[in-house]
């Protein structure tokens, strides 16, 4: 297949022979799941259990609440000992509504839907149906609600499901291995979802740094002909799924628009696995793959983990750390978020748990900038690093929106390559953050205006209908009061 | 003779140049900008009298004729302050500016005796209620101006800090060490 | 514990540097700066020292005085570089005041008086070049016939110290043109252009460099060998050189082929002056080139077009240092202009069209 290049990019070094050649292990069942309620994009779920409730692998535990969410499944069977608040894993350190499950031990199932028979040929919103109520969301950390994306070949002709087998950032393998070990269901499982997109070719793009997924999946796609195997540059980010479309397609997404109006929908392969266990097992989505690497682990590995575990029971099964780590990081060490704390839940858009040292990651301070250009050059989305940033340092946030800071991925190239080792992908991340702020504050302004303008309107239009009365009851007194005076006369 | 031509030359050019500037001055003169009624545009519109004037017209009226500075409105916040100064053409110094942040009111309905007060003050029509009934106040539709906070005869109003929350949580400015010299 | 949150990712990097970036600079340059020393000997010596010394100590002061800290500034080799340059657009054998003020021109002037690193809209170095050149035409104009290191004629260690701080008595140095000052002289005159290049070495000693001219414009091969180096390690593009020498290069050998007798062939564009030094180190610097690829197309033919020009039409025999200069002027308004496009939009800025749409 005819491959086209992608501007800009960086290589940085694969850090993936520590966990690439170790095969999934499952984590034995930690004493206690953690469960967030919101572990998607979207409006979080809404319990269905209350605390002291017994439950089964895969019951539901709180069901989507609105078009864009997803249902929390529980992964083992056990007990609900509290709908609490808990740290979040996310870097703010926030709270968030969380259940907390405590397994007793017997990991017995519920008793689930049955699969869909000949799901190639079912109806699409079956299918979609089943994704939705199995929790599915992109698990390639993006997490936004599968059913939801399944939805998009309703308004338009898709052409191809690509399925991003990239894995671009360093250290992660656990699409790797997944795409090693469970070629067949993540294969089966990308069928099942072109059928619901209505897109007669799937793609599986794989970064060519993975020879043996390579071989291994286009071995079980052999016979297929609608599925075809595609080695992609391993370039980052090549993973970002515009780049994606544009090295298989050459086509630019143009801004403030999807893949899918190109006629392609990208999903990852693990969620396609996943979506494989819900159609045909009624599987719901309750646990994962997470590479837990980086050079503070004892013993770097991928682990298939149930929703829930906290990061230190994963750790710990990986030998603990052997160093105090300078950053823990839910991710790729690129785009992963740097953790509150190691007492938070794996949720179903961890990738990996990183725990690097300071020579890893590499922090120095920041220096003035030499203007090398070199940020520019290396931009997968061809902004002007260089510039925005030095418009952000002085709180110029509207000339840099002018250059096009909402149109960063931050993918983190820019902060990767710069010699003077400035923070640019955090100054855009600063920036995009207070926009948006800026953004939401107009619309609640503008929100506010027109209640008081209601309630301005409202009280005028009482005070008019008083008056109205007013005039009619003194009218209808003078009237009366001539009948009477009439009345005397006569 | 040249002399004359020069001098002459140069009279007729600028008494020419000037005749163009007074028609000018006069028949494309343009109009003030009716600027107090862009600041009012600005102003969140709920006339909750923090700033100290009666209403937000009076306060854009204020700011047009300079008598008040651009952080006049609480519930406006950073945001609307920024822009003021902007139209305005002012340099604001909001570093300093402390952001009392976003307020909204809570009922707490233990000491709420029913009395509608609240609900007659409030100027986005954010409370709900009934004489003698639990009041509510909506959440979304709270601006914080804090007209019912004042006029409560129980005290059963409360002005809370709006959380932030885990959707519009960002990352602060990074500490710059480049930016910390550059002055 | 300590926390792991208090700054967004990347949470790593490219073994990249500034110090590195210097550092790899001034290793390209080596080659071509130890071949002169050489080949002037003693006194270049010192005149080098000297100036790349006081540059480091107006760098150091100015941070004093700016309550800056001295370290990275003065410890990761950009001031040094600045000072190398400039050294190498001296005459070899200037005595110790050019280099001084020459560095107070570069570093104090055309550096801080901005705002420090990255900060400067002109090239320090040429900017120090072109103030003295504009103060002290005489002793920016005494090239000096090669006197290697060891060889007969040559000042030994005494004598140079004499040459550079003193006053040179008693000394017989041979003062000779380069070889753009010579043709521009013959022209003035009435001697045409193919008989005064006539005169002078071959193409393969100014290649080698032993011919006069200033301190780092001798030896073209080397510097040349020293710009691949920058473009192999990719400190550079290939942008800035191609199109400053393939302006330089088209334009000598179009008006030569017109007129032979008034304009120089492209060639010799190419190998005199300091062309190589140049386009590989002076016109490619980081702080005042366009960050853009495309802008440095056009900044490297702006600089090609006006040394032209200057080396053809102007009073100087050597345009390349205010071509420099001119373009650094350009250079916020090409990067204003010239802005590379967005994923997914078009150079204008809106959204690409979907297929089906206009």
């Amino acid at each position: 297949m005819k491959l086209f290049s992608v501007r800009g990019g960086v290589h940085p070094e694969y850090r993936k022979e520590r966990t690439a050649e170790s095969a999934i292990v499952a984590l034995p069942l930690p004493d206690a799941l953690y469960l967030p309620l919101q572990q998607h994009i979207g409006a979080p779920a809404e319990p269905v259990v209350e605390p002291g409730d017994l439950v089964k692998k895969g019951q539901l535990l709180a069901r989507a609440s609105g078009p864009v969410s997803a249902p929390v499944h529980a992964p083992t069977s056990g007990r609900v000992a509290a709908i609490s608040d808990m740290t979040a894993p996310h870097p703010s350190g926030l709270p968030q509504p969380t259940i907390i499950l405590e397994p007793d031990g017997k990991d017995e199932w519920a008793e689930l839907p049955a699969g869909i028979p000949d799901p190639l040929t079912a109806p699409a919103d079956v299918i979609r149906q089943r994704v939705a109520e199995a929790g599915i969301v992109g698990m390639g950390g993006a997490t936004f609600p599968s059913a939801v994306k399944l939805n998009l070949g309703t308004e338009r002709k898709l052409e191809i499901l690509l399925l991003n087998g990239a894995e671009c950032e360093p250290y992660l393998t656990c699409d790797d291995r997944v795409m090693r070990e469970y070629a067949d269901e993540m294969i089966d499982g990308a069928r099942i979802m072109a059928h619901a997109l209505g897109a007669p070719r799937t793609v599986i793009a794989i970064e060519e740094n993975k020879p043996q997924a390579l071989a291994i999946v286009t071995k079980a796609a052999a016979g297929l002909l609608d599925v075809e195997v595609v080695s992609v540059p391993a370039q980052y980010p090549m993973g970002s799924e515009r780049h994606l479309v544009q090295a298989i397609t050459g086509e630019e997404t143009p801004a403030r628009k999807l893949t899918a109006d190109l006629g392609i929908v990208v999903h990852n392969v693990a969620t396609a696995r996943a979506v494989h266990h819900a159609v045909r097992f009624g599987r719901p989505l309750v646990a994962r793959v997470v590479t837990v690497s980086g050079g503070a682990v004892g013993k770097p590995q991928n682990v298939e983990a149930p929703l829930g575990a906290l990061v230190s029971d994963l750790i710990e099964f990986c030998g603990g750390l052997s160093v105090p780590p300078k950053r823990v990081v839910n991710g790729g060490p690129m785009m992963g978020q740097p953790l509150p704390s190691l007492a938070v839940p794996v949720v179903k858009g961890t990738s990996g748990i990183l725990a690097l040292t300071a020579e890893e990651a590499n922090e120095q301070p920041a220096q003035p900038c030499i203007r090398c250009g070199t940020c520019v050059t290396i931009c997968p989305c061809g902004l002007v690093p260089v510039e925005m940033a030095a418009f952000i340092r002085k709180e110029n946030l509207d000339a840099a929106a002018r250059l096009g800071v909402r149109d960063c991925v931050s993918c983190g190239s820019c902060s990767y390559i710069c010699p003077a080792h400035i923070p640019l992908v955090h100054f855009f991340n600063y920036a995009k953050g207070r926009l948006n702020a800026q953004d939401r504050e107009v619309r609640k302004t503008d929100h506010i205006r027109q209640l008081v303008e209601g309630h301005n309107e409202r009280l005028e239009k009482a005070a008019a209908a008083k008056a109205a009365a007013a005039a009619a009851a003194a009218a209808a007194a003078a009237q009366s009061a001539s009948t009477t005076e009439n009345r005397g006369e006569a | 003779m040249i002399m004359i031509t020069a001098v002459g030359s140069l009279a007729v050019m600028g008494a020419t140049l000037g005749t163009l500037l007074g028609v000018a001055s006069r028949y494309l003169h343009v109009e003030d900008d009716p600027l107090e009624q862009e600041l009012l545009s600005l102003l969140p519109g709920a006339n909750c009298a923090q700033c100290g004037f009666v209403g937000c017209g009076q306060a854009a009226a204020a700011l047009a004729k300079g008598e008040a500075g651009v952080t006049l409105c609480p519930p406006g916040g950073k945001a609307v302050a920024e822009k003021l100064a902007k139209k305005l053409g002012v340099s604001a110094d909001l570093s300093e500016h402390e952001d009392k942040g976003p307020e909204y009111a809570v009922v707490e309905e233990d000491l709420c005796i029913g009395c509608t007060r609240c609900i007659r003050e409030c100027t986005a029509d954010a409370i709900f209620g009934a004489p003698k009934q639990m009041h509510t106040i909506l959440r979304d539709n709270c601006h914080g101006c804090a007209k019912c906070f004042k006029v409560c005869p129980t005290e059963a109003i409360k002005m809370c800090k709006v959380p932030v929350t885990l959707g519009e949580w960002h990352w602060a400015k990074p500490e710059d060490a480049a930016a910390s010299h550059a002055h | 514990m300590t926390a792991y949150n208090d700054k967004s990712g990347p949470f790593t990097h490219a073994p990249t540097s500034v110090s590195l970036t210097m550092a790899t600079v001034l290793a390209a340059l080596v080659p071509a700066t130890l071949f002169d020393a050489w080949l002037f000997g003693w006194p270049a010596i010192f005149m080098f020292l000297i100036t790349v010394g006081s540059c480091v100590l107006m760098e150091a002061g100015c941070l004093i005085l700016s309550n800056k800290p001295l370290k990275p500034s003065l410890t990761d080799g950009s001031v040094v570089l600045t000072g190398w340059l400039l050294a190498m657009s001296l005459p070899p054998w200037s005595p110790w005041w050019i280099g001084l003020l020459g560095s107070v021109f570069a570093v104090v002037l055309a550096k801080h008086l901005f705002g420090g690193l990255g900060q400067n809209v002109f090239n320090p170095a040429m900017v120090g070049r072109v103030a003295l050149l504009v103060s002290f035409p005489l002793q920016m104009t005494s090239w000096v016939k090669s006197a290697p290191l060891g060889s007969d004629g040559a000042p030994g260690f005494v004598e140079a110290l004499g040459i550079t701080f003193g006053h040179a008595s008693g000394f017989d140095h041979v003062s000779a043109a380069s070889a753009l000052g010579y043709v521009k002289t013959e022209l003035s005159r009435g001697v045409p252009v193919d008989a005064s290049t006539q005169h002078l070495p071959g193409l393969s000693d100014m290649l080698l460099g032993m011919h006069p001219g200033s301190f780092g414009e001798t030896s073209a091969v080397l510097i040349l060998a020293g710009g691949l180096l920058l473009l192999a390690r990719r400190i550079i593009s290939w942008h800035i050189p191609v199109s400053l020498m393939g302006t330089l290069f088209v334009l000598g050998t179009l008006f030569h082929a017109v007129d032979p007798a008034r304009y120089t062939d492209g060639l010799f564009h190419l190998v005199s002056g300091a062309t190589f030094l140049g386009a590989f180190f002076i016109a490619t610097d980081y702080v005042t080139s366009p960050v853009s690829k495309r802008g440095q197309l056009v900044y490297g033919f702006g600089v090609g077009l006006l040394t032209w020009i200057i080396r053809t039409f102007a009073g100087y025999p050597e345009g390349m240092a205010f071509a420099v200069l001119l373009m650094n002027a350009l250079t916020p308004i090409i990067d204003h202009h010239i802005r590379p496009r967005v994923f997914g939009r078009t150079y204008k800025g809106e959204p690409l069209p979907l297929k089906g749409e206009k």
